[in-house]
């Protein structure tokens, strides 16, 4: 018989077509509605799951996001295998497949289940006193055993293939919780025309309502009342409302974030969707309605498959129509339990008894159940179980003592109370206040702008919960700017009603007892464990939390954590408050990484910037490298060319003819107004002042601190206006940082500053025939050597295109860099191209121009520096205006060890047998016999294969460098000392005449 | 995600549009060259860092691009108030 | 001290395991104290507990404002290497990680360290070069870091994505095979118990409101929220709240605090084997004993004590953790928290006497102090025992800032801790 716990006639689901699905390779049927765990509780399945440490069979425990224990595989297909998936929140679909965690070889069979037999050995806390003897074992053996016999299910091994949204939300009034009170609370707030977002993580929104089938609100059953409110609000153009959407996390200034599953309910899922949602909503108030958790009993072996909450029973009957059990007890400690009993056994479900652990009960309910016959012991207890794969027998003992009894059973319910759920509220900053008479922590001092409303503001009451939510509403949305509603009393009524209930163990289990009783099912944490904690002077509950594990399995203790607390404070003879409370880390239930992540991943993992000529470059086969967020052609190999090759035949090509180079990635910015050469002064170490329009100089940036922060080409292109150049990477620091000083600093210069990065596209046409290149193309300039000499700077045309040229070399060479908007970058470069050819020139890329630059002797910014170096220790203190009265670093600069003796100058490196090209960021030894430890004299900072010398090069800071020209020094390489001689930066051309010929 | 106020923009917005900018109120020296070693690291180096009211700069740096000061509790993480570049530092106590 | 071994489990397994001895005691504050310790983290503990080891001051307190290891040390992802750049910090770091190799021996508890390599990956020729400079100069002061091709990368770590179609692809990894994990909590604790069996008072719940000074400037003691409690020399080992400790001795530092974030995930069977860190992408992971995946995240761009920071910034960091480990994205985030930490301008710590005599700090660790928990403790407890540093931590000082003469790990290689 399929389904053979599903009652006919009963709970809310459509009997229609039945949902086939598998667990563990095994069929079941279901029905649309269902959770996977109603479903496998309609067959009569409750072991689902092994426990983290002791691999104890486990049920359901409950019927909500709070389960620690029936976590299971749902495998889609390859690459949709998501672990740890609660059975109680994953909705059924035709053809799931879920598979058990944590078990070898089987479910039913585990081997790992021999820890439990050794159970006392692995008490709280075992590992921290082995594990120590010998020394190596424990990389070796200890971990990775007990990293095998930990961790839950396996991690997805593909990469996956569904995508994530993410959506940003502005409203009035955001209510966390669709039960009564937060539909109350919507209800009051949208009326008022407020813009309000109502989430809830149930499918169906009516929180305790899907249990309490005896509850009334206005005049309707409470399941009615919530479906007709929710089309009601649903209709609203000012409403949103989000099913399957749990509010995550409460963060700074009312921000809150919540994750919406779309599609893990789908059978056949659209491929377009996602499958999940981020939202991240910005609310002028936020209601919590996050309704409360009901706490199980902790007894001796609590935990067999079979023992679950009393809600959860009813849930499973009233909404999902499904009786957990033919034979079923009840174990509690407060009223709202005798509703399972009661409602099970109207159901014709058969009650063995209540057990109730208060002397004398008194409430309608306890009449209620003695009226349809149901045995009530009042002031008995739970001692003990029996059934290793299902529970089967419960022994049951007055707690003042007396005889034994035995209940044959195949499910017990239990409930100690109702925890209100503070999480989002505690998450929000705000204070908890602990109430003695209930003994609760309630939401006490705010600090965001937000309310609770219902349970978990302690109020249990459905009457009190409705019309304080509403009241809620209506102010709130007040607050947010609206007119308040008129007042409004609702009608409510619940059949029972939850009473108080206590924390912590139960009759029984008292200090020294050797009786298992769980406090935290998933990381198998007993009561014992608990107190052996605090003896161990665990005496804050955040250490009893981290000595235990309590609370930090996947459910982070929404059942447990009251109990723990007050085991301890037992314990410890101090009230529950004076222990303190685990804070509630976000998130409240585990959120996906992807929904977090969302579009950003793979090429939208960051924006990829690209110059004009991209494509062309890789058309012509070019190899790219990352720089910053620019893609940059690194060289151009030829047919059968290496990188080596390719270099060296741009390098020479450079040099013999000429060479086209891309520098658009440079950082551009415009420095305007009648102060612009003042300002100049101020941010560069070079003077300004007197630099002439049309000319360029070479400009350091320093830090206050003294230490080199940028450099650039920079032409005055007229009184009033400069031409900044900056680093690839640094444009927007540099102007930020320029910004600061204009802003803050200098506001009374007029200035304007503008970045002009991506509005030129920079053409460098480098090499003896350059000028012969451009000059088809060149309009109005005259660029011969007399009229615009090396660092100059004209405007005009090319190519018909409003253009800056430069005449500039960061090769050593004649060259020229065309600025053009960038627009017309791609078609300029491709008219300098097909000139260039005629002329036998070349395309090169970056690796070329740092070879280039490093025959010449000339820093990279990033490269011959890294923060810690001074324009001398470049050997650039001849950009230094020395007359100058103040520069940004002028005081950083004079700092007695930047002007000691013995700092790291740059120098040149040659090595001594010219075919070894230097590792970069090989290390420098005057002495290569010392031993490890060595004394480090410096490194290499740049090193490349010169074609152009014949032979390798290098640049090295050393300390005193500049005083030890000639010297032999030593690079002691993992194989070989390589044997270098310290010479001039300059490799090729040192007197600098090529820029001319 | 803090949600700041531009004093010149008059609007709030989040602060993914905003820089950072360290400690407020610490003017460059206008004699820089010229003082102490001491003064140098008490002006580029030592910060207040307080547990509570801080006065610390912004940067609209995606809206209006300027930069402004704000005082804020750092630890409730909460404005007070956000100013213009160059008014005086108001006179607040921390929320404690 | 009852001491712990297998042999000890199987008694008291017997015995319903109700014979385990409090791991330390806590007893009231007396009225004076040798040396006052301020702050009960990793750091501080340690340094006690070297006091009464190495220079046998046992009348030492450790006085902790919340519960030991509720700060830094129990917030952090608990990453160890020693592959830094500068000659003081791989002295200062090496140091730790000798320590922590005998570690769980010397205090008989298991403080868990992994030596299960860390891996930096390198995404461009720039931090190839970074990463070429840290291998070479760590060879020569003989730390271990060695480079690995992409495939090699792999192998060492199977899920990692090496495809080159990646927005920023491996090109390479410095790996410190000695590198690698250990428990924080147990690194509290275990110092906590060791040093409490040497005498060593550790005082919870007990927060420091003022510091006092005598006439001549010098140290005289603490007030505290349990009352006044001398002594000639404290010792500030209180990370994010070192500014406003130091205030009350009138002592300005060069830090500030910034709001730091980790998360990890649910619990899976092993997956990850080792540690990797990506500056580039901003990625820290590593996976647990117990099978959570441990990831570090950025801090927020503003100064707060708050222990909280955005989603933005876990989000930024996940993107990362998905972007070399594609198939984590099914994975979920079970937790995450905020930490505090103190930054100074060269990310370099300050472990030294400061210009208040008797009074000594220990901070601005940053983002990086588990990892030299143990060699800074140990140093420290000699600057304080002998009023002068110990040689690998004399270059810490406070008046770096005024000379220039930095340790800068930061702006030398763009790697954060």
């Amino acid at each position: 018989m399929t389904q053979p716990f599903r009652l006919p006639g009963v709970g809310r689901l459509d009997a229609g077509k039945p949902l086939a699905f598998t667990f563990d390779g095994k069929s079941y049927t279901g029905r649309e509605g269902d959770t996977l765990a109603s479903a496998l509780l309609a067959n009569g399945v409750h072991l689902v799951g092994r426990s983290f440490k002791y691999h104890r069979p486990r049920g359901f425990l409950s019927a909500g996001p709070e389960e620690p224990n029936a976590l299971v595989g749902i495998h889609r297909d390859a690459a949709r295998k998501t672990p740890n998936v609660r059975a109680t929140v994953q909705e059924l679909y035709d053809g799931l497949a879920a598979v058990s965690q944590n078990r070898w070889p089987s479910l039913a069979f585990d081997i790992g289940a021999i820890s439990d037999l050794n159970a006392p050995l692995f008490s709280a806390g075992f590992y921290y006193k082995t594990f120590k003897w010998p020394r190596a074992a424990w990389d070796r053996l200890y971990e990775p055993a007990i990293r095998r016999a930990a961790g839950l299910g396996n991690a997805p091994d593909k990469p996956d293939p569904d995508h994530y949204a993410n959506r940003f939300a502005h409203c009035d009034v955001l209510v966390i919780g669709a039960g009564p009170a937060g539909l109350a609370a919507a209800l009051a707030a949208c009326e008022t025309g407020a813009r309000v977002i109502l989430a809830d993580e149930q499918p169906v929104p009516g929180g305790r309502l899907r249990f309490e089938a005896d509850a009334r609100i206005e005049g309707k059953s409470g399941w009615d009342w919530a479906e007709e409110t929710v089309a009601r609000l649903a209709a609203r153009d000012n409403v949103r409302v989000l099913t399957r959407t749990t509010g995550f996390g409460y963060y700074a200034q009312n921000m809150i974030g919540l994750v919406e599953r779309v599609t893990d309910h789908l059978a056949n899922p659209d491929p377009n969707a996602p499958r999940e949602r981020l939202w991240q909503v910005r609310a002028k108030r936020v209601v919590l309605a996050t309704g409360a958790i009901e706490r199980h009993m902790v007894f001796p072996d609590n935990d067999r498959p079979g023992i679950m909450l009393a809600s959860s029973a009813r849930t499973y009957l009233n909404h999902f129509g499904v009786a957990v059990g033919n034979r079923i007890a009840v174990y509690a400690a407060e009223d709202s339990a005798y509703a399972a009993a009661i409602d099970l056994k109207k159901h014709g479900v058969g009650i063995a008894a209540i057990i109730d652990s208060r002397a004398a009960p008194e409430s309608p309910a306890v009449e209620e159940a003695r009226a349809l016959g149901i045995d009530v012991l009042a002031g008995h207890a739970v001692i003990g179980t029996d059934g290793r794969l299902r529970v089967r027998r419960v022994h049951v003992a007055p707690i003042s003592g007396g005889p034994h009894r035995e209940f044959q059973v195949d499910a017990l319910l239990t409930s100690s109370g109702w925890t209100p759920a503070v999480h989002l509220f505690s998450q929000s900053r705000g204070k908890l206040a602990f109430d003695e008479a209930t003994q609760r922590f309630l939401p006490g001092l705010y600090v965001q702008d937000a309310v609770s409303v219902g349970s978990c503001n302690g109020t249990f009451d459905l009457a009190s919960s409705v019309n304080e939510a509403f009241d809620a509403g209506a102010k709130v949305a007040k607050e947010a700017g609206f007119r308040k509603p008129r007042a409004r009393q609702m009608e409510a009524s619940s059949g029972t009603p939850w009473s108080i209930g206590m924390a912590g163990a139960s009759p029984g289990v008292e200090p020294g007892t050797s009786k298992m009783a769980f406090v935290d099912f998933q990381n198998d944490v007993t009561a014992k464990d608990i107190r052996q904690a605090v003896r161990e002077g665990m005496r804050s509950i955040e250490h009893v939390k981290r000595f235990t594990t309590t609370g930090m399995a996947t459910d982070q203790g929404k059942t447990s954590n009251l109990h723990g607390l007050a085991i301890a404070s037992q314990m410890l003879g101090k009230p529950i408050p004076e222990v303190g409370l685990t804070t509630f880390r976000p998130p409240y239930t585990p959120v996906t990484f992807g929904a977090l992540v969302g579009h950003s991943r793979g090429r939208l993992f960051e924006p990829t910037r690209r110059t004009p000529t991209h494509d062309w470059a890789k058309a012509q086969g070019a190899v790219f490298e990352d720089v910053g967020q620019w893609k940059r052609a690194r060289y151009f190999p030829q047919v059968g060319e290496d990188m080596h090759a390719a270099v060296a035949r741009e390098s020479r090509t450079v040099r013999e003819t000429a060479g086209i180079f891309d520098a658009s990635t440079l950082g551009k910015i415009e420095v305007v107004g009648p102060d612009a050469a003042r300002f100049m002064e101020l941010m560069y170490t070079n003077p300004w002042a007197k630099l002439g329009v049309g000319r360029c100089r070479y400009g350091i940036m320093l830090r206050e601190d003294g230490f080199i922060y940028d450099d650039g080409v920079v032409g005055r292109i007229a009184e009033d206006r400069f031409h900044v150049t900056t680093t690839t990477g640094g444009a927007p620091r540099v102007l930020h940082h320029m910004e600061d000083y204009l802003q803050t600093e200098f506001p009374d210069l007029k200035v304007w500053l503008t970045s002009t990065s991506e509005q030129w596209a920079v053409i460098a046409v480098q090499g003896p025939r350059s000028r012969e290149i451009i000059a088809p193309f060149v309009e109005g300039i005259d660029i011969s050597d007399e009229a615009m000499p090396h660092m100059s700077v004209r405007e005009g045309r090319v190519c018909g295109v409003p253009a800056r040229l430069f005449r500039i070399s960061f090769t050593g060479e004649r060259g020229f860099e065309i600025n053009v908007p960038a627009d017309y970058g791609l078609s300029v470069w491709k008219s300098i191209w097909a000139e260039g050819q005629k002329h036998g020139a070349c395309a090169y890329g970056t690796e070329t121009m740092h070879v280039l630059r490093a025959e010449k002797g000339f820093i990279i910014v990033g490269q011959e520096t890294d923060g810690t170096v001074t324009p001398d220790d470049a050997g650039l203190s001849w950009a230094i205006g020395r007359k100058k009265a103040d520069f940004v670093g002028i005081r950083g600069l004079r700092r007695p060890d930047l002007v000691a003796e013995g700092r790291k100058q740059l120098v040149g490196l040659k090595t001594v047998d010219p075919q070894i090209v230097l590792d970069e960021g090989a290390q420098i030894v005057a002495d290569p016999d010392q031993p490890v430890p060595m004394k480090m004299i410096g490194h290499v900072t740049s090193s490349y294969w010169s074609s152009n010398c014949g032979r390798s090069i290098a640049l090295a800071l050393i300390e005193n460098g500049r005083a030890r020209m000639g010297e032999r020094l030593y690079v002691p390489m993992p194989d070989e000392m390589v044997e270098a001689e310290v010479t001039s930066t300059i490799f090729f051309d040192e007197k600098g005449e090529r820029l001319h010929g | 995600m803090l949600l700041i106020h531009c004093p010149y923009c008059e609007e709030e917005r989040p602060e993914a549009e905003f820089r950072h900018a360290g400690e407020a109120h610490i003017a460059r020296p206008q004699n820089i060259a010229e003082i102490s070693d001491e003064e140098f690291e008490r002006y580029f180096f030592i910060r207040s860092n307080p547990k509570g009211l801080v006065f610390e700069r912004w940067r609209h740096i995606h809206g209006c691009a300027r930069f402004f000061n704000a005082a804020r509790d750092t630890v409730s993480d909460r404005f007070l108030k956000t100013y213009k570049a160059g008014e005086p530092k108001p006179a607040l106590d921390g929320e404690g | 001290m009852k001491k712990y071994s297998a042999f000890a489990i199987a008694r008291e397994a017997l015995r319903g395991n109700t014979g385990w001895p409090e791991q330390w005691s806590s007893p009231e504050p007396k009225k004076s104290y040798d040396v006052i310790i301020i702050g009960g983290g990793g750091h501080g503990l340690g340094t006690a507990y070297y006091l009464a080891r190495e220079h046998g001051i046992t009348n030492v307190a450790v006085l902790e404002k919340g519960w030991l290891g509720g700060g830094n040390t129990g917030r952090n992802t608990t990453i160890i290497r020693s592959n830094y750049l500068y000659d003081e910090s791989a002295a200062l770091y090496n140091h730790a990680i000798k320590l922590w190799a005998g570690l769980s021996q010397d205090l008989n508890y298991n403080v868990m360290y992994s030596a299960r390599g860390v891996m930096m990956l390198a995404h461009n020729v720039h931090d190839v070069q970074v990463f070429k400079r840290h291998i070479h100069a760590n060879r020569l002061n003989g730390v271990d870091n060695e480079w690995l091709t992409p495939e090699q990368a792999k192998r060492y770590c199977p899920p990692l994505e090496i495809s080159r179609d990646a927005r920023y692809p491996v090109v390479g990894a410095a790996l410190q095979r000695r590198g690698g994990t250990a428990r924080h909590d147990a690194v509290a604790w275990g110092y906590a118990r060791a040093a409490s069996d040497r005498g060593v008072d550790i005082i919870q719940n007990c927060e420091v409101t003022g510091i006092r000074r005598g006439p001549d400037g010098a140290i005289t003691g603490v007030e505290t929220t349990r009352g006044p409690i001398k002594a000639r020399k404290v010792g500030v080992v209180a990370a994010g709240h070192s500014s406003v400790l130091m205030q009350m001795a009138d002592v300005q530092v060069p830090l500030e605090s910034f709001p730091l974030q980790a998360l990890v995930s649910e619990p899976v069977k092993p997956v990850f084997p080792c540690v990797v860190m990506s500056n580039s992408v901003h990625a820290y992971i590593s996976q647990s004993d117990k099978g959570e995946l441990v990831i570090g995240a950025g801090t927020d761009q503003y100064t707060s004590y708050s222990q909280t920071g955005s989603l933005s910034i876990l989000q930024h960091t996940l993107e990362a953790i998905c972007e070399l480990f594609p198939m984590f994205t099914r994975m979920k985030m079970l937790r995450s928290w905020g930490g505090i930490v103190d930054v100074t301008p060269d990310r370099s710590p300050i472990l030294a006497k400061t210009p208040v005599k008797g009074l000594y700090v220990n901070c601005g660790w940053g983002t990086g102090g588990f990892k030299a928990t143990p060699g800074s403790a140990h140093v420290f407890a000699h600057t304080i025992a002998r009023d002068e540093p110990h040689p690998i931590n004399a270059s810490y000082t406070l008046e770096r800032f005024r000379t220039g003469r930095l340790i800068d790990e930061a702006a030398a290689a763009a790697v954060a801790h």
